[in-house]
């Protein structure tokens, strides 16, 4: 067995960023675990730029960003451990895990940081009807191995799912000769941000079928054809509009889910992000046990994955100091109505406690609502927002001050303005 | 010059601009907004990003970009140049990987440290 203060749970964005805010607090005794070749995670596949205009002040491609905390993990002597996979947390802070190099190796942690990031929705997920041909990939695949590995993984490609990596894989292989045809959206709004939609499809005449989606696959050993189908109200796809495509590859950006079994297989409640139940401090219900980044709830921005993160590796290194402040009380946070998430799901009231940071998302598009805290019944707070949609995350502060009281939960929901 | 409603890429914002016959941009949160409206409507410009063959590297490829924005309309000329480059590591971040790309002025650079292995 391997004793160590702080075992970091993942080397891309989140894990670098924890490690960091645990050792600028003063915990030198910190042990990243990452299961790919190298650190920086998905940043790495990430080739277009975007990346760091909040962190850095200037726009940076994934890599780029990446190799600035990749820099600053090497120069504070950070230990990583690559090629390492997580198979199980206990209770009481033993990890295991597998290595090219060791073998199966235990390791006794004081406190863990988990940020092992999100995963893609796959083909399986949605079970589109028709045949199981090869072709069919999700966007971060396709990604990986363009970016990476230098595979094209089709000339006539459809991408079904208006997510961010969609849309860029959308522009990434009509850059590299491929002709993409159309990119379907079963919502009747884009779940991209707005610049993707004019820099990756706009830019290049690829259409955006809203309120469409691939209604059956065809191909025999490669894909061949996919049917497009508008849906209802209901998500159905109706009869009669069928349109065919011929394609060899079909793409999926359908989502992505934090990839948290590890700490779901210990019993700690989720919230309905799909992570981990946390309260402000990042910490789950085992003392000890923080999550951050992805694994959390599924961030739009590396810039706010890596602040969050650096608060998380910074929480865990007050617990390791034993300077953790003693909650007077705890309160519970509600996602209501309109409100898909909320992070954090518990609030734990102590004397440091200034400000409550909310991050949530709305269920739809909404022009003219106000995002509404409540206690009892009684309005606490309104922030009145002109336009909100599902695909950014949005952030806001809640001071103490403005609480009614100090025990009762607070629901946070969406509600239209009185014109 | 015609008005155009325009939703500014500079950031994740993606503000909603609008320009108007003598250049004035509105709803731009920052001022960057601004210089992206008046650019938009006057000369178009992009950051091309790809990757390059490399060879010795621990990967096949090196992700690279152009150090400033391009026209729009040299886009295929540019990734045309880049797919054309094969280099050898060592390679680190800001090297330049082609000179004056397409007559342009502006350099690819790369985006990664790939070390000789």
């Amino acid at each position: 067995m391997e004793y160590r203060d702080l075992v970091i749970i993942g080397g891309g964005s989140a894990g670098m960023a924890a490690a960091i805010g645990a050792y600028n607090e003063g915990i030198k005794d910190i042990l990243i675990l990452e299961k790919g070749e190298f650190l920086g995670g998905i940043l790495n596949q990430c080739i277009h730029n975007g990346f760091g205009l909040t962190e850095f002040k200037e726009e940076l491609t994934g890599p780029e960003f990446a190799s600035r905390f990749i820099e600053q993990i090497k120069e504070k002597g950070i230990e990583f451990k690559l090629h390492s996979f997580v198979t199980d947390i206990s209770k009481d802070k033993v990890i295991t895990y597998t290595s090219k190099e060791d073998g199966v190796v235990m390791v006794q942690a004081k406190a863990i940081v988990m940020a092992a990031g999100c995963y893609e929705r796959n083909a399986g997920a949605i079970g589109i009807p028709g045949d199981r041909p090869a072709g069919v990939l999700t966007a971060g695949q396709a990604q990986l191995f363009l970016n990476e590995y230098g595979y094209m993984t089709g000339k006539k490609v459809f991408i079904l799912g208006s997510g961010d990596i969609g849309l860029i894989m959308a522009r990434r292989l009509t850059l590299e000769g491929a002709k993409v045809l159309g990119v379907a959206e079963i919502c009747a709004w884009s779940n991209g941000l707005n610049r993707n939609m004019v820099q990756c499809l706009e830019d290049y005449g690829i259409p955006l079928y809203l309120s469409h989606t691939v209604s059956k696959v065809i191909g025999k050993g490669r894909l061949e054809k996919i049917v497009l189908s508008k849906v209802d109200d209901k998500m159905q796809p109706i009869p009669g509009t069928e349109k065919e495509f011929e394609v060899d590859t079909l793409i999926l950006s359908i989502g992505l889910l934090p990839n948290n079994d590890l700490l779901n297989h210990l019993g700690i409640p989720t919230s309905r992000s799909r992570g981990s139940l946390v309260n402000d401090k990042l910490e789950t219900c085992v003392p000890g046990i923080f999550s951050c980044g992805n694994v959390l709830h599924v961030h739009d921005l590396v810039d706010n994955v890596v602040e969050e993160a650096r608060e998380a590796g910074k929480n865990a290194a007050i617990y390791l100091k034993g300077e953790e402040k003693k909650a007077t009380s705890e309160i519970e946070v509600i996602a209501g109505d309109g409100i898909g998430y909320v992070v954090p799901g518990k609030v734990a009231i102590d004397e440091s406690l200034e400000n409550i940071t909310f991050k949530f998302r709305v269920r739809k598009p909404s022009k003219n609502v106000y995002i509404q805290y409540e206690q009892n019944g009684n309005v606490i707070k309104k922030v009145l927002k002109t336009a909100i949609i599902p695909s950014e995350m949005e952030i806001q502060k809640l001071p103490r001050k403005q609480l009614a009281d100090e025990s009762s939960p607070i629901t946070i929901k969406m509600v239209a303005k009185e014109m | 010059m015609e008005e155009r409603d325009l939703i500014c890429i500079v950031c994740p914002r993606g503000c909603h601009l609008h320009v108007d016959k003598d250049l004035n941009v509105t709803g731009n949160f920052c001022p960057r907004g601004a210089v992206y409206g008046k650019q938009e409507v006057t000369n178009p410009t992009r950051v091309v990003t790809s990757t390059v063959r490399i060879d010795n590297a621990e990967l096949p490829l090196c992700p690279v970009k152009t150090k400033d924005p391009i026209p729009k309309g040299k886009i295929f000329e540019i990734m045309s140049s880049i797919n054309k480059v094969e280099i050898k590591a060592p390679v680190h971040i800001g090297d330049v990987i082609i000179k004056d790309v397409a007559g342009t002025g502006v350099d690819v650079i790369a985006c990664r440290n790939m070390e000789k292995i």
